[in-house]
This record gives structure tokens, C-alpha cells and sequence, in this order.
């Protein structure tokens, strides 16, 4: 077990865990891994959504799922919560079966939102994360562990920088301050792992910014591992470790610099494919002129338009 | 019968005279505790139900507690088992229905088989042609002839009820405002949506023998949208809620023990001032809220 894993388990979160170097450093210390696929397949309704993904996930790293809309994104973090069985291979998650570890687990679902009329706090929502699903009325008594619990809550709050607005009903939050919301009911059981579809999608720029430095930081300060699926790789490539790119039927992971290359894409894609990068260091995914049509829509391979937006 | 004629009583603004009086009458004692236990339950439930935004479930099963009551009228039985029988029935079915998940389509078929109930109480009214003052106190509610065993029924079908939603609230309120990722963290979603509907259907029977099956609302939805509306904070807004029904219920018993005119009437009619005022003073509280923007959640999380 590694340092960020113990000074997790010790208690004390707010600590920020200072990291042992670069990438990799789980991986390359021989810990085990969070997430590890080995040969893995998946199949949706009788066709091979992905085959032969090979994975490897270290403790406090951030990996990005990338790839076109459609691809099974998605369906590979519910594969890593045990809700879709994988057809062959095999899949260990915090060093045990799918499913086993998901009280480990923060599961942040695709984009949801809350509308104006929903009259229950931010913090309320938040605390729904701590305790939402035990049965039984919250009993008077036993006042040290919920004073401990209100004390969780309001410490994750502050650190997604949400205090200001947490007590305002969430429906009348702005779409970034939901997310923030929801990223701490996500954090607010300490987990050790953080699976994010897409959090980003539907913000806009300065807000894709500031979540995505607020994911990097809860990953390298905390030590969370975080899988997040994104369609854009720009707002999140400063502080990734590791890029999963599920393409074609396959997949390719490794650092951001090895894997959203020309000549990875081209190989997943299995057609011309290229990647520039733009004066200020932003990665831009360019089909050929001729590319099929799911290359080019929104979702798509970051193509032209909205990763350069 | 009715309090208005002859020498009818006068409110005389001394409470305990008053009160004296009224429940000198033992219908009048049990109308109050009758009215008591019903508010509370159906506040809580309505509650939910303005949470979870089931209203034209919540409508629907009270609508089908009119043939319920009249079916039961007319086989000779008390109507509360009517009720009972009825609306949970109905709450089954759009569970059931609910399974299948359909949008549009399902509130039409929801909608279209409670037309045709409706029509079939009223056929069950006609057939009875018995002393009754016809459908108006089955749709439009009565506090006459409340008996002690119908209070005793009430009270323990109403204690079961909020039993097992203390029970299951936490989860159930985890399931309302954010299904998915209650699922993820293993809250039986599904069950919990049958389960609630058949709660839904217990507190709509108990409201629509004070209310009428009409006016439902008054006590399931109106204290509930009122209490959300002044605060966000569930457990304040839960407890406001109960005391908004409470007292529209016991406020409304007295008012039409003193006038000729029906219960129902001055139930909802206390209960929809309460929500008027609460949006009204919302509407003053937002537009002066826009020149000094209120800072008190601060003290709170720290």
C-alpha cells in the first residue's frame, strides 16, 4: 500500500499528500493497481462494443477515457462498477472483483442537472452522499458521530470551493456549482477511487478550466484515483497521467504524450488520422478530409471545431 | 342536522368555551381527531409526493377513491374500506404501469382508465339511490358522522404508514432527488418507488374521508408546496408542512362548525391562503433580496 492510501485511511484527507514524482509512480513501485484489465471484452447486445483492452490504473493517478461518441466510454465505468460483466478477460478493481469495492468507490453519473424547482440544498445533496442510503431516521443520540459526519461534509464542501453557495437551494446553483456539488457528494465518503462521466460536458469554457484543475488537485493532493470519461482532452491534459482511447474496437492507453499521437490514432482508427498541437500546447484531432461520418460529429474525436474552441 | 339551523352555536372568540362546545359533541370530538390524524399523514406523504412531482399520480388515485367509497356504500360496507381497497389498487397499477416505462403514453392510459372509474362511481351512486346526499360528500368531504371505529382505523392505518416512511426516508429521499446515483450506492430505487406508491395510496384513502376525493390536495399537496416553498432545509420544511395541514384541517373543522357551509371548502380554502401568502411574501422577499443579497449560509458552514 502506498503513502496517499494510508494517509487516507488515517483520516486525515484535508492533508494535502504531497506525490513521489512523476507518472506512473503506482505502477512503477509495483503497488497494486486500482483498476487493472487484462484482455478485457465487452459486448452490448450481441456485438464487440471493445476487445482486448489492456489496463493498468496506479493509486493518485488521473486517467482520461477518451474516444468518439458511442464507443463504450461509458460502459467501461460500468464495467469497473460491476453493473455490465465483461465477456472475456478478466477485471480487478481496488484489488478485488467489479462490484465488491463500491462503497470505495465515488461514482459521478452523466451530466445531470437539477431544475430551479428542486427545493433541497446543495449541502443536503452532499450529505445524501454520506448517509442517503442507510435506513431508519437519523436518531438524536449518538451526537459525536454526527457532529463528525456534519464536519465531513462541510470539509468536502470547502474543498471543492463550494461554502459560498452550498446552502442556497441546488436548482438555483449555476451548472458549474452543481458540479462542484456533486463532485463532493461524490468525494464525501473518502474513496479511493473517482469515476466521472464526462463532468465537464455542458460547462462552459472558464468553468471546464476550473472544474478540471478542481479534479486535478482532489487526484494529486488527495491522492484519489480518478478515471474521468471526456470527449475533450485540452481541459484536462495539464494534470493527466495517463489517457485511456478507445477507438476501432481497441483500445490504447498510456501518458497523454505516447497515446494522442498521429500514429496511435491512426493505428486504433484504422485510417489517417492527425494530431496537432497548437501554439499553446493544445492537442487538436484531425480526420482525413474523406473520414466517415462518426469522426465528425460533437463527440467525435475531438475534431476541427470544439477541441480548438 | 348541520350546525347552521335553528340555534345554531356562535363563535364567541373565548377558546375554551368554544372548544367546550364544539366537542361536547362526540362526532365533533372524533371529526377532530379524525381531521388530526390526516393531516399529519397525508402531510408527509404529500410531501414526497411534491418532491418526488407525482402529483397526477396523487390525483389519479384519489379520483379512484370515488367509485371505492361508492362501490363500497353500495355493497353495503363502510366506505373507508372502499377507499382503502381502491386507492391501493390504483397505486398497484401505476406501479405496475410505471414498470413498463412509458412516458406520454402512460399518463393517457392513467388518465383514460380514470375517467371510466369515475363514470362507473357514479353509476354505483345512481344504483344506490339510498339516503345519501348523493356524490357531494364522498367527492367534497364531511366531518358528520366520523364513528370512533373509523378514527381507530385511521389512526392505525396512518401509524403504519409513517412508520414504514421513517423507515425508509433517508433512502427514499436519496432515491427522489437523485435516482442514479442512490442506485449506484445499492438504494433499491425501483422497490422504493412501488413501495411509496402504495403509501401514497393508504394517505390518499385517509385524506379523501375528511377532504372528499376531490380535494385531496388540499391536505397532500398544498402544505407540502407551501412548506418547500419557504424553506429548502427537508427536515424544516417536513415538520412546516405537518403543522400547515394540522392547522388547516382543525382551522377549517371549526370554521364549518360555525357557518352552513362544507368542510372541504374552508380546509382547502386555509390551506391555498397559506400558499398565496407564502408566494406573495417570497415575491416582496426576492424583489428586495435583489439590492442586498442575503449572506447567512456562511455561519452555517463554517
Amino acid at each position: 500500500m502506498n503513502a496517499t492510501a494510508k494517509a487516507r485511511e488515517a483520516g486525515t484527507a484535508a492533508v494535502p499528500v504531497p506525490r513521489e514524482g512523476g507518472h506512473d509512480t503506482a505502477a512503477k513501485a509495483g503497488g497494486e493497481p486500482v483498476v487493472a484489465l487484462r484482455d478485457a471484452t465487452v459486448r452490448v447486445g450481441g456485438r464487440v462494443l471493445w476487445s482486448g483492452v489492456d489496463l493498468r490504473i496506479g493509486a493518485g493517478e488521473f486517467t482520461a477515457v477518451l474516444g468518439p461518441n458511442g464507443v463504450g466510454k461509458s460502459t467501461l465505468l460500468n464495467v469497473l462498477l460491476g453493473a455490465r460483466p465483461v465477456a472475456a478477460g478478466e477485471v480487478r478493481v481496488l484489488g478485488t472483483r467489479p462490484g465488491q469495492a463500491n462503497d470505495r468507490i465515488g461514482y459521478l453519473p452523466q451530466r445531470r442537472s437539477f431544475d430551479a424547482a428542486t427545493r433541497i440544498r446543495g449541502i443536503d445533496v452532499v450529505r445524501m452522499g454520506l448517509d442517503g442510503d442507510r435506513w431508519g431516521v437519523p436518531l438524536p443520540f449518538p451526537v459525536a458521530r454526527r457532529r463528525a459526519e456534519r464536519e465531513r461534509v462541510a470539509e468536502v464542501v470547502e474543498l471543492v470551493g463550494a461554502s459560498a453557495y452550498a446552502h442556497r437551494p441546488i436548482g438555483q446553483c449555476s451548472g458549474g456549482e452543481q458540479q462542484r456539488l456533486l463532485i463532493a457528494q461524490a468525494l464525501v465518503r473518502r474513496p479511493e477511487l473517482l469515476l466521472l462521466d464526462e463532468p465537464l460536458d455542458s460547462l462552459d469554457l472558464p468553468n471546464q478550466g476550473a472544474v478540471a484543475a478542481l479534479i486535478g488537485r482532489i487526484c494529486h493532493q488527495e491522492g484519489v484515483s480518478v478515471v474521468m470519461v471526456a470527449h475533450d482532452v485540452n481541459p484536462i491534459l495539464h494534470h493527466l497521467d495517463r489517457v485511456v482511447y478507445l477507438a476501432g474496437g481497441g483500445a490504447a492507453a498510456g501518458t497523454p504524450g505516447e497515446v494522442v499521437t498521429s500514429e496511435t490514432l491512426t493505428r486504433l482508427y484504422g485510417t489517417a488520422v492527425e494530431v496537432l498541437r497548437t501554439s499553446d500546447g493544445r492537442l487538436v484531432v484531425v480526420g482525413q478530409s474523406e473520414a466517415p461520418a462518426v469522426h465528425t460529429d460533437r463527440h467525435a474525436a475531438p475534431g476541427g471545431g470544439r477541441a480548438a474552441g | 342536522m348541520l350546525p347552521a339551523d335553528a340555534n345554531s352555536p356562535v363563535w364567541s372568540w373565548n377558546l375554551v368555551a368554544d372548544f367546550q362546545q364544539m366537542w361536547s359533541f362526540p362526532f365533533m370530538v372524533n371529526a377532530f381527531r379524525a381531521g388530526a390524524v390526516v393531516a399529519v399523514v397525508s402531510a408527509v406523504v404529500g410531501w414526497f409526493v411534491v418532491l418526488r412531482r407525482q402529483t397526477f399520480a396523487a390525483h389519479t388515485v384519489s379520483a379512484v377513491a370515488f367509485p371505492g367509497a361508492a362501490g363500497a356504500v353500495l355493497l353495503g360496507v363502510s366506505a373507508v374500506y372502499g377507499y382503502f381497497t381502491l386507492c391501493v389498487a390504483a397505486a398497484l397499477v401505476i406501479a405496475a404501469l410505471g414498470r413498463r416505462g412509458g412516458g406520454a403514453e402512460e399518463s393517457a392510459l392513467t388518465g383514460t382508465v380514470q375517467a371510466f372509474l369515475l363514470a362507473a362511481g357514479f353509476l354505483f351512486m345512481a344504483l344506490y339511490k339510498g339516503l345519501l346526499e348523493g356524490p357531494q360528500t364522498i367527492l367534497f368531504g364531511t366531518f358528520l358522522g366520523i364513528t370512533a371505529s373509523q378514527v381507530t382505523v385511521l389512526a392505525v392505518v396512518g401509524a403504519v404508514v409513517l412508520a414504514v416512511l421513517a423507515l425508509v426516508g433517508r433512502p427514499l429521499l436519496f432515491a427522489s432527488v437523485d435516482p442514479r446515483v442512490a442506485a449506484g450506492r445499492g438504494v433499491p430505487v425501483r422497490a422504493l418507488s412501488v413501495l411509496f406508491l402504495v403509501l401514497l395510496g393508504a394517505a390518499t384513502a385517509e385524506a379523501g374521508q375528511i377532504t372528499g376525493a376531490l380535494l385531496v390536495f388540499a391536505l397532500m399537496v398544498i402544505p407540502a408546496a407551501t412548506a418547500q416553498a419557504v424553506t429548502a432545509r427537508p427536515a424544516a420544511s417536513l415538520a412546516l408542512a405537518v403543522l400547515l395541514a394540522f392547522a388547516a384541517t382543525w382551522l377549517g373543522l371549526i370554521a364549518a362548525y360555525y357557518s352552513p357551509y362544507p368542510l372541504g371548502f374552508f380546509v382547502t380554502s386555509f390551506a391555498f391562503a397559506g400558499y398565496v401568502l407564502t408566494r406573495v411574501v417570497r415575491a416582496l422577499h426576492a424583489a428586495r433580496g435583489r439590492v442586498g443579497a442575503p449572506l447567512s449560509a456562511k455561519e452555517v458552514a463554517a
